[in-house]
Parts: structure tokens; sequence; C-alpha cells
């Protein structure tokens, strides 16, 4: 997906993929899908040290992970996950990709099946602007985080916070930890109450265990 | 072309490169046989091999190279007959993406090849005649044994890489499969985990051209004094069009008539791509025996990893610690990017570390032996990665 550059730190490390990495456990066995050019994977290879492997869709992204070093293969989120076995990985991610996915559903259980433990970032639909967008214009919302026309969005599956957690209580799956964000990828740290993420939140790291 | 005088000088070299090449050469005696697959068991025998760079005192930076079906030990070195550079120079040597500054390169002409390994044109000790058809067929297994065999008398435990192309691509997965914890990373190129029905008929066509020729003699042309040259380039020449594109055919050649301007309606060669497939097989066959050329193939056809694991590719690949880099490129239709995804199909149902990439190009199967930019930065990346893993010094920069 592409996000906007705003999202970046000084150091050049995206919010959300420091709030993932933070999720990350030292030496773990990573599967990290959707791997884009690999900034993910390398930031987990460098300061989490772990074991890490990567799918990603496009090829030219794929060129770019191995180039750098990292063991990435081209695949679809969607097909390719049923050739993993079961219990495959300490940990699976699925960074921004989820809403992108035809099946959601099953790109869920999948990555559940594979993984110990399952990181999963999404975007939040039901965050405050959004809301505002629909309401007063009567348009599909189009913010600098989600910056795409209904007609070209690759991102098909939207949900909210709530829709999220619905779903993972439908496939037993535990939340264990929750982080919201903004936009900017900014970690929001003070407690709330669900319904008030699922307005504040511009987008949410979601760390699932079986 | 060449004339008839260095053709026959060229001629000599390579009859003598068969039994005394001027790479490396290792004899192993009765007393260490080879036993190979068909049930059959070889002894002596002997390997040809050529290493590049310096072996490091924890012996943890050596990298073999498999070649390919007309392939020889010489990567990075000046072949002896051709007096052509190595026919990996851009991959491996100082500064390349297999650097011989920082790795042992070994490379080691294959089992029944004609550049020194034991072959059906080396001389049969206990009979004083050459093997001809008598030769065991052997298989690619059996040539990763013999590869096998020679790393150990090189006193090294744990090879840091084996790479290849096409054939070199089949041992590169025969090694993985048979020997995971003697490999540390694998790369296999523009290869498969089987030979497919197609590739075995475009072989076929070959050895039937072979033996078809009348100075073939059953197999029996170096006791008799005679060469099967007509037969041995025909198969070239079907080969060779496996190795290319129609898309690169149609670029370099397309319909251009070879020098003249009309058509001759004869059956002189009027197209450049006649003339270039009849030089192809004409300088082949100075180069290479026929009958290695039948056991090669042969090896080829036989190969389907899967057969030997029960049915199922990913039990080849079972708990492997290896790192892989799989490689295939858009144009080959000899081994199509579907055979290198079963691989990494296979790869991933073993939860294996694998890299995946195709690389697009119009140059067909031979990509692997071209200067194919994305190809040499990818390795380059790999073995980088894979080197930090294994805790030996990378070169740094990069393309």
């Amino acid at each position: 997906m592409n996000l906007s550059p705003k999202q970046y730190d000084a150091s050049g490390v995206r919010g959300d993929h420091r709030v993932v990495a933070s999720l990350v456990p030292e030496g773990a066995r990573v599967l990290d899908i959707g791997s884009e050019d690999g900034a993910l994977l390398q930031l987990l290879s460098q300061n989490r040290n772990v074991d890490g492997r990567g799918v990603e869709l496009s090829q030219q992204g794929v060129n770019s992970c191995v180039a750098r070093g990292l063991s990435v293969i081209q695949g679809d989120a969607d097909t390719d996950l049923t050739d993993y076995p079961d219990d495959a990985f300490d940990v699976v991610i699925l960074s921004q990709t989820l809403q992108a996915t035809r099946d959601p559903k099953g790109v869920m259980q999948q990555l559940l099946r594979i993984g110990n433990q399952v990181i999963v970032s999404i975007p939040n639909f039901a965050f405050w602007r959004n809301r505002v967008q629909l309401l007063f214009k009567g348009r599909m919302p189009v913010t600098k985080y989600l910056p795409y026309e209904w007609y070209d969005t690759p991102n098909i599956h939207f949900c909210s916070l709530k829709d999220f957690v619905t779903l993972c209580d439908e496939l037993d799956a535990k939340v264990e930890k929750a982080v919201a964000l903004s936009g900017q990828g900014a970690h929001i740290k003070f407690a709330a109450p669900w319904w008030f993420w699922n307005i504040a939140a511009e987008q949410a790291v979601f760390l699932l265990r079986r | 072309m060449l004339g008839d005088t260095a053709s026959q000088s060229i001629l000599e070299v390579s009859l003598r490169e068969v039994e005394t090449p001027s790479s490396k050469l290792t004899r192993f005696g009765s007393d260490r046989p080879l036993k190979l697959d068909s049930g059959a068991t070889l002894g002596p025998w002997q390997i040809a091999y050529e290493t590049y760079g310096t072996l490091n005192a924890g012996k943890t930076n050596a990298v073999l190279i498999c070649h390919a079906l007309t392939g020889d030990q010489y990567v990075a070195s000046t072949n002896p007959i051709t007096g052509k550079p190595g026919w990996w120079n851009k991959m491996v040597g100082p500064g390349c993406p297999i650097d011989t500054n920082h790795y042992f390169v070994i490379c080691a002409n294959v089992l029944c090849g004609c550049l020194g390994t034991t072959g059906p044109a080396n001389v049969n000790s206990t009979t004083g005649q050459p093997y001809g058809l008598t030769m065991p067929v052997v298989t690619i297994r059996d040539m990763v044994r013999a590869q096998a065999q020679l790393i150990d008398y090189l006193g090294i435990e744990t090879l840091f890489m084996v790479a290849g192309g096409s054939m070199g691509g089949m041992q590169v997965l025969q090694w993985a499969a048979s020997y995971p914890e003697r490999v540390f990373a694998a790369v296999p190129i523009a290869a498969g985990a089987r030979h497919s029905s197609q590739n075995i008929a475009f072989h076929e066509v070959g050895r039937q051209a072979i033996m078809a020729d009348p100075d073939w003699n059953g197999g029996n042309y170096i006791a008799k004094g005679t060469r099967p040259t007509k037969g041995l380039a025909v198969a070239r020449m079907a080969a060779h069009i496996t190795y290319m594109s129609d898309e690169s055919l149609h670029q370099k050649f397309g319909r251009n008539l070879q020098d003249r301007d009309n058509l001759t309606f004869g059956f002189d060669a009027d197209f450049q791509i006649e003339s270039y497939l009849r030089h192809q097989g004409m300088t082949f066959v100075d180069r290479f025996d026929a009958n290695s050329y039948l056991y090669v193939t042969r090896a080829m056809d036989y190969f389907d990893l899967a057969a030997e694991f029960g049915g199922t590719l990913a039990n080849a690949f079972k708990q492997t610690a290896t790192r892989f880099c799989v490689m295939s490129f858009t144009s080959d239709w000899l081994f199509p990017t579907s055979e290198s995804k079963a691989v990494v199909k296979a790869l991933n149902a073993a939860a294996a570390n694998v890299s995946f990439v195709e690389v697009e190009t119009d140059r067909g199967h031979d990509a692997f032996l071209l200067d194919v930019p994305e190809m040499f930065s990818t390795i380059r990346g790999f073995v980088t990665g894979a080197a930090h893993a294994r805790g030996i010094p990378a070169p740094g920069g990069a393309d």
C-alpha cells in the first residue's frame, strides 16, 4: 500500500513498523506478508535479530528485497499461504494489507494457522475524519493516510477497528495487545475504551494468538 | 569458421584434456569407488576441477559452482580448448557477485563430462580401451556424489554455497536434498526439480541425431578412428534453439539473409539464423565428446527429485536449514518460471528459508550465462546476506 511520506520518523522508520517491531520477540522466526521494499524485515533483522522471511506481491519489490539480502518470495496472501505448514513461524505479520485481500477472513485463518502469534496492522475506516467526510460531504473518504479515490483504491475490504475485533472473536483469536496509531503512525499513548479508539485512531496494530 | 588445421589441433587438445586436463585433477583408486544409482560401481575414477580464491582457516568460505550440460570446470578461467574466457566470469571472480577475493570457489567437471572427469571417452583401466557405451549410465545424484567425494578430499565439511544454472541448478537442488547439513546456501538458477516431458523430447532428438551418424559406430568411434561430428552438430543445433527465445531470435536475426541479397532457391544457409546454428553446431563438435552428450543428457532426463522422496518434493527439503535463492527468467521456456515456483512451493511447505526472484529478460534460458544486471545484483545481495548469517566477512560495495 502506498502511504504518505509523513509517516516516516526522523530515522526513516515508519511509525507502524516501529510499533510492530516492539511486539516481536528477540530472535523469533518471522514471516512478513506484504514485505514491499523490505523495510520492516530489515528493521526486524537489525533490531530484533529475527530469522525473517517475506512474501511480496510485486516482483519488483521482491527483487529489491533479495538484493538487500532479505529472504523474500513473490506470492499472494490470498492464495499462497496454504503452502506453509501449521505453526511454521513464531510470528506472522500482515502489515497494512488485510483490507486489500479478496478474502480477509480466509487470510486471517491462514495467519492464525501458520503463526504462533499474529500481528496485523489495519487502517480504521471508522476514524472520525472518515465519518465526517461521509456524513457531511456525502463522499467516500480520501485522506492523507488513505489517498485513493473509490475507483482506484486497492483497498477493497475496509473495516473499522470494532469490525476487526468482532472477526477475531469469530475466529477464536485472542487479542493480546492493541495499539492505536495516528495517521502519521504515532503511538497514541493513553488508556481509553474501545468505542473511543474506534473513532480516534486512524490505524491500529493488533497482536493476536490462536 | 575454423580451418582444418586449427580444427585438427583443437581436436588434439580436447582428446588430451579427457585424460590429463589442464586443471587440477584428483584420482580415486579402486579402493574409493563411486557407487552409482544404476547399481554399477565406478573405479578407479578421476575428477577434474578448478579452484579460485583461498580457503579460510575455518574452511567456512567454500563455494561450489555446478556447471550445465556442456559446461566445464573453467568457470572463471580460460578454457584450454577454445581459448575463451570462463563461462561465468562476470558472476565469479575478484569483485564479482561471487567474489573470489572473499570466497574459495570450486568448480568440477561433471561425471561423464569430457574435460577430465571420468566419462565415456576415458580409458577403462581394466580393458585399456575407452569406455564408450560400457560406461554405466549416471544420474544427477551420481554427479553430486562425485563432487561430495571431492569436497571430502579437500577437507571441507560444509559448503558456504552451492550455485549453478540449468543442469547446474539440478545439481544444486540434489546437493540440498542429499547433503542438507553440508550446504549453508543454495542457488538454483533457471532449473527445476525434474526434467519435463518436452525437455526429454528435445534431448531424445539430439541423441537420435548422434546415433544416426554412421561415424558414431555404435559408440565405438574412438577405437574406429571416426567422429560423429554431423550428428553431434545437429544435436547441438536443436538444443541451442531451446536456449533462446522467439523474441531474442527475432531481434537478433529476424528473417535476415546471410551474405546475400536474394533467396537462392536451394538448401544453402540463406537465413542468418541457419548460418548461426550451423556455426554453433560446428564449433561445438571440436570441444565436446558425442558419447558424453548422450550420457549427460540422459542424466538430466532421469532427474526427478520428488520421486526420490516418495513423490512429494517438500519431503526432499524437510527440516532443511539451508538458505535458498531460486531464480528464473521470464522468457525461459526450457525451464519456465513455473518449474522454479514448484520448487519454491515445496520449500515453503518445508518452511525453508527461501528467496525467489523472476528476472525479466528476453534472452531465454541462456540468460543465466549472459550479462543480466538484475541477476548479478540479486545474487550479490543474497550472497552478502548469507555471508552475514554465516558469520564470514562479506565484501562491501554494491553493483
